[in-house]
């Protein structure tokens, strides 16, 4: 328990920490790298989960993929690279009130309704004693959630298509 | 381990996305900061998943996955159309459907 935590305390650290900069650094090219950072340690957080399924695919389609889109954006979008002044709007403190406000009511929600209460790692879903995670993911989406996953092949199908026509030249 | 632990570092990334969707004026950083927040979402899914010994959870998230890549596909089509149109991509300057 005590390598969980500590590894816990080490993923959460640098995420928070690469979040915050992610969210005020002057270089569009290192927030990107930062946003590399938060979502490879949320992979790793899915994995003190025992989510390994959800983990390897947020490795694939958000490191892998959108990330790969994302700097193609900055790219095709000619942002300079390097530091540039004009990043943020005249809103900073309000925004940052608001992100305040919003932490601390949601933080005093968490703490009252969950406070102490434990996750059981050791029985139940997280120690695989009823099967192995994926295999029940699999099952439960090519059994209850077959509709819902036929219909997101079609909203990526209608997305593929969307992106390229707006996209396109013409 | 406490499911507050993950469940506040939850909510801390969403606030930042928060705050980054507010404050930014560079459209790429702004969809940036939305796929934190979608990811800070995706891990209450999964936390929750855990609490409760229930596997939708993990469905759920991969459904949210597999939907923010279908958005920023389309979103960063769209920043492609505002730039090429505007030779910038400040949304500040979009404004002009403001009354």
């Amino acid at each position: 328990m005590f390598a969980q935590n500590l590894f816990f305390g080490l993923l959460a650290a640098a995420m928070a920490i690469s979040a915050i900069k992610l969210v005020t650094t002057k270089n569009v090219v290192h927030a990107a790298l930062y946003l590399v950072i938060v979502l490879s340690g949320m992979a790793g957080q899915y994995i003190l989960l025992a989510a390994e399924f959800v983990a390897v695919v947020q490795i694939l389609v958000y490191v892998g993929a959108i990330m790969v889109l994302i700097l193609f954006g900055i790219m095709l979008t000619r942002a300079p690279i390097g530091k540039e002044q004009q990043l943020d709007n005249d809103q900073r403190a309000i925004s940052a009130a608001v992100a305040l406000f919003l932490f601390a009511g949601l933080g005093a929600l968490l703490i009252d309704a969950f406070g102490k209460e434990k996750l059981d790692l050791q029985n139940g879903l997280a120690s695989g004693a009823s099967g192995v995670t994926t295999s029940r993911v699999a099952d439960s989406i090519f059994s209850t959630y077959l509709v819902p996953f036929e219909v997101t092949s079609i909203l990526l199908l209608a997305a593929l298509v969307g992106a390229v026509v707006v996209a396109r030249r013409d | 381990m406490l499911i507050n632990q993950f469940l506040i570092l939850a909510a801390f990334l969403f606030c930042c996305g928060v705050y980054g969707v507010l404050a930014r004026r560079n459209a790429v950083l702004v969809l940036m900061s939305i796929e934190l927040m979608i990811n800070s979402v995706n891990m209450n899914l999964i936390a929750f998943s855990v609490r409760n010994d229930n596997i939708i959870g993990h469905v759920f998230a991969l459904f949210a996955i597999a939907v923010a890549a279908a958005e920023v596909g389309v979103g960063l089509a769209i920043v492609l159309l505002i730039y090429r149109n505007r030779r910038s991509i400040d949304i500040s300057d979009v404004s002009q459907m403001k009354g």
